[in-house]
């Protein structure tokens, strides 16, 4: 039932990406384009299978810096949302410097940041953690703050204590908003970690998708650069799909949603 | 009433930051083990009045004290029941019902004698709800159910107090004329004291040993009637002529408050 579901939804899809791939294919072919400017899709797979292991280990570095950056900002998202529902006094102060991590070009600020925090990975995961950081912010204080009002009345009718009405109510009551923005958080963190990877390139032996693109950009290696592209764009699916599962099986197991 | 009343309001008024008065003048009085419902158009003022007992909002004058004690005190066991059930969605239903029992006021009432398992069965069995239903979720409920649950977990603590802020007010007719029957069948084994608030004047004459009326909004009580028929109270009372004659009568004053403020 469950996997007819999933077949059912995901053969479309599939049918157009194939569509989409013999259209290029023939395209590029007909007006005989130079490599360089659009490779085939053959090409693309070609180079990609001969580069298997670089691009296998660039996505496992982006892998890790997003998930880095994205796990940071999901503890400390919380642990912000908390300060803020404390008082009104520090979620007004507080407020639009979390707006400001969210409108602030991130391109503008990297290069910001691999200067204070040097070449290298903890820069690539800071960029991530900038870039996912709102999300979490925003839908956890909500969550945290959108109790409902006779809930409340009756843990303060049975005398609990802050940490018992923290415990019992509040957080778990705000849990599938934190599970919300970190839905969205997912998917940023890897474009956070990749355009991080612009900036910081860490070395030779050791990079990410973000700088194979770059490397591959400049030197005209189109083919390279398109299959590094689409391994960025697998990335951020297989995490954003990752936590769409984890977070439906969350929601529908304890709480009333889906 | 020869009992030393229960509550005792006398010329309590309440507005919200000096703004609008959402319940002004009332005098009452509930004596210990009564059941005393209270009508009103919807929105006038009920549901604070019920909230200013449990001490969950502060009155801005006259006084109320409950069994001698300021509203909220601790060392009478108080409950409360709200119009949505208001159960938490993450925990089975077992746990809603224990959760009073956690926090500070119900962890006197598992003692020795009789640990929390016990009291959530039996709270479980009084009202109708089967043992297989304690490991569900609170999704997997009817509406009817959910309040089942709901009230279970206020009757957990053996409360002194219940308060009832139109708790069946969601409910189809059927269901609530079930759920009125089980609630007075309870008070009369259990005989703890029963502050209903409704505006639906059947359910009220049909729980309650005093129906009182009130006003619209700002709130006070306009008029009071005895109910006198006997407990345990039997379905059929409802199809009595003198049980309609009562409701006609409770309808009259309600009528009454609302044509008079409009």
């Amino acid at each position: 039932m469950k996997l007819r579901a999933v077949l059912r939804d995901s053969i479309p899809p599939l049918v157009l990406a194939v569509a989409i791939i013999v259209t290029w294919h023939v395209l590029v072919r007909w007006f005989d384009t130079p490599s360089f400017l659009v490779p085939s899709p053959v090409e693309v797979a070609n180079v990609a299978w001969e580069h298997f292991e670089k691009l296998a280990r660039a996505t496992g570095v982006t892998a890790l810096a997003a998930l880095s950056g994205f796990t940071a900002s999901l503890v400390a998202g919380t642990a912000i949302a908390f300060a803020f529902s404390q008082s009104r006094i520090i979620r007004l102060s507080g407020y639009p410097y979390a707006i400001f991590l969210q409108t602030v070009p991130i391109v503008a600020i990297a290069p910001l940041i691999i200067n204070w925090f040097g070449n290298g990975f903890q820069s690539v995961v800071i960029v991530a953690f900038i870039i996912s950081l709102f999300p979490i912010i925003t839908n956890a204080t909500s969550g945290m703050l959108s109790v409902d009002p006779d809930l409340l009345d009756l843990f303060r009718l049975h005398k609990a204590s802050r940490w018992q009405l923290w415990t019992k109510l509040r957080l778990p009551a705000s849990v599938p908003h934190i599970i919300t923005g970190a839905r969205t958080s997912s998917g940023l963190a890897v474009i956070g970690a990749i355009v991080g990877e612009f900036f910081a390139g860490y070395g030779r032996d050791q990079f990410g998708l973000g700088y194979l693109i770059m490397m591959t950009s400049n030197q005209m290696k189109t083919a390279q650069l398109f299959a590094a592209v689409i391994a960025s764009t697998l990335l951020g699916l297989v995490i954003f799909g990752a936590m769409g599962v984890l977070s439906s099986t969350v929601l529908s197991r304890w709480y009333d949603h889906e | 009433m020869p009992d030393a009343p229960l509550i005792d309001c006398r010329q309590l008024s309440m507005s919200y930051n000096g703004g609008e008065t959402v319940v002004r003048d009332v005098n009452l009085s509930v004596a210990e083990g009564e059941f005393v419902s209270l009508v009103g158009p919807s929105g006038c003022g009920k549901s604070t009045l019920l909230r200013l007992v449990a001490g969950l909002r502060n009155l801005s004058s006259g006084s109320m004290q409950i069994r001698g004690a300021a509203p909220g005190a601790r060392g009478l066991r108080t409950a409360f029941v709200f119009q949505d059930p208001n159960l938490l969605p993450w925990r089975s239903v077992a746990s809603n019902i224990r959760l009073p029992l956690e926090l500070p006021t119900g962890q006197g009432a598992a003692s020795a004698k009789v640990d929390s398992e016990q009291l959530i069965a039996e709270s479980l069995a009084l009202i109708g709800l089967n043992p297989e239903d304690a490991t569900k979720r609170p999704r997997q409920l009817s509406g009817g159910m959910r309040m089942r649950v709901s009230l279970a977990r206020a009757l957990v603590t053996e409360p002194e107090l219940l308060l009832l802020d139109e708790p069946f007010a969601a409910l189809d007719d059927i269901l609530r004329q079930q759920l009125n029957e089980e609630l007075q069948r309870i008070w009369w084994e259990k005989r703890w004291t029963g502050l209903f608030v409704t505006h639906n004047v059947a359910e009220a004459v049909f729980l309650s040993q005093r129906v009182l009326v009130m006003s619209r909004r700002p709130a006070t009580i306009l008029g009071e009637i005895a109910v006198p028929f006997d407990y345990p109270r039997k379905p059929e009372l409802r199809a009595d002529a003198s049980f309609a004659k009562l409701c006609g009568e409770v309808s009259r004053l309600l009528r009454a408050a609302a044509e008079d403020a409009a």
